[in-house]
């Protein structure tokens, strides 16, 4: 199983990105081979939509659970379309969030926000 | 009482705007209207419209606006997203098996339609909100108003600001705060620009930025400082830096506070108002009878 995490940096030990629309790179972990792939997040200079766009790219890398902080309600709705899980991160560290999931102690993500749409300034 | 001469064949069209919110274009533009011997008030601010609360217009007309979003039909539609790629506000997404249209973020440009190759995109109407038309006394009152939760009011600008008007009318261009594309949208057609200005720092801050804007837009206009006190004011120390004309000055007074939040006209309340308004208006005529001569 690959799971997803918007990060900010192509290691392991960057830490997770507070954004998933605008996330500068996404992480995809496979559990089963412990290997991981990142890839750059298109969405971040998007005028509009990036949740969207990003959860596109999301589902495409065949990732069927995502870590995140939090979400907004477009990418959500892409994600749970495709049958995506989403789970809520337990502290920054990308580490330390494999370990949680892999152990069963992560929680479903249940606040989905209303995006950020033209409140972050333009 | 002043008379007011248009041009024969030239109907004209005033924005009032301002930057801030809460500045004073709604008192402005409403006023205005009602101090003109006819006008057409136009409520651009479809977010939040407020004007028709001062001039309850009688005999409304309600016409719904809509814009066109892609419906897409399945049957036709083999998963190449030539459309999602296509699509720069990210409306359109490709999701087990299935085209999925984010209708909000859709802006109704119609290029994923033109693009599908398979023509499984078709176009159907979605009602964004409405324009409201009405009228009290003297003034035809229009009334943009635009559903919650919908991204862009500018295609309900544009219907209000297509609306016809008379060749002795004055319209009266109510604005949208900020100075972001539903205000430029707003300006685009206006034959002078008014800006109200308060004496507040962040205030002028905002005012520095639609001044900014009516010059690239080069657009005639002209400064109305409105809750004038005594002292220092920023809004005047920032018009006489950037000689920016201005055109008339509004007091800070409790009793412009008690009849605009009863949701009355000033210049329908009292003689020494009108004089105010009617004389501002015979201001801003001869404002644009000045630039039309310079400019001819």
């Amino acid at each position: 199983m690959k799971i997803a995490m918007p990060v900010f940096n192509k290691s392991l030990e960057s830490g997770i990105a507070e954004s998933f629309g605008r996330t500068p790179y996404f992480l995809i972990y496979d559990m089963e081979e412990k290997t991981c792939a990142f890839f750059d997040n298109t969405a971040i200079a998007s005028q509009g939509g990036a949740g969207i766009k990003a959860a596109q790219a999301v589902v495409d890398s065949g990732a069927a659970v995502v870590v995140v902080p939090q979400c907004g309600e477009n990418a959500a709705n892409v994600l749970k379309e495709a049958g995506l899980k989403m789970y809520k991160t337990i502290s920054k560290s990308v580490q330390e969030n494999i370990a949680a999931f892999a152990e069963g102690k992560l929680s479903p993500l249940e606040n989905v926000h209303a995006g950020f749409h033209n409140h972050g300034g333009k | 009482m002043p008379v007011f001469t248009i041009m024969a064949g030239n109907s004209l069209k005033i924005a009032v705007l301002s930057g801030k919110g809460g500045t004073g274009k709604t008192l402005v533009s409403v006023n205005l209207a009602a101090a003109a011997p006819q006008a057409v008030y136009i409520d651009c601010d479809v977010e939040e419209p407020n004007g028709h609360l001062f001039f309850k217009p009688q005999d409304v007309a309600v016409k719904k606006i809509s814009v066109k979003i892609p419906v897409v039909d399945e049957s036709k539609c083999n998963g190449c997203r030539v459309c999602v790629d296509f699509c720069k506000f990210n409306a359109l997404a490709y999701i087990g098996g299935r085209l999925k249209v984010f209708e909000t973020v859709c802006h109704s440009c119609g290029g994923c339609v033109l693009f599908c190759p398979e023509k499984a995109l078709a176009e159907k109407d979605k009602v964004i909100g409405e324009i409201q038309s009405g009228v009290s006394e003297t003034v035809s009152v229009l009334t943009g108003v635009l559903n919650t939760g919908e991204s862009s009011g500018i295609p309900i600008i544009k219907q209000l600001l297509n609306a016809p008007v008379g060749e002795t009318e004055i319209a009266m261009i109510d604005c949208p705060p900020g100075s972001a594309c539903i205000v430029m949208e707003s300006i685009k057609d206006a034959d002078y620009c008014i800006l109200v200005a308060e004496p507040t720092l962040f205030g002028v801050h905002n005012f520095s930025m639609v001044h900014e804007l009516v010059k690239l837009f080069d657009k005639p206009f002209g400064a109305v400082l409105n809750k004038c006190l005594p002292g220092n004011n920023p809004a005047e120390t920032f018009c006489r830096e950037n000689e920016i004309q201005i055109l008339g000055r509004i007091p800070f007074a409790a009793e412009i506070g008690a009849i605009n939040s009863n949701a009355r006209i000033l210049v329908r309340e009292q003689p020494k108002y009108r004089d105010l308004f009617a004389g501002l208006l015979l201001r801003v005529m001869e404002e644009v009878r000045r630039e039309t001569t310079a400019h001819s």
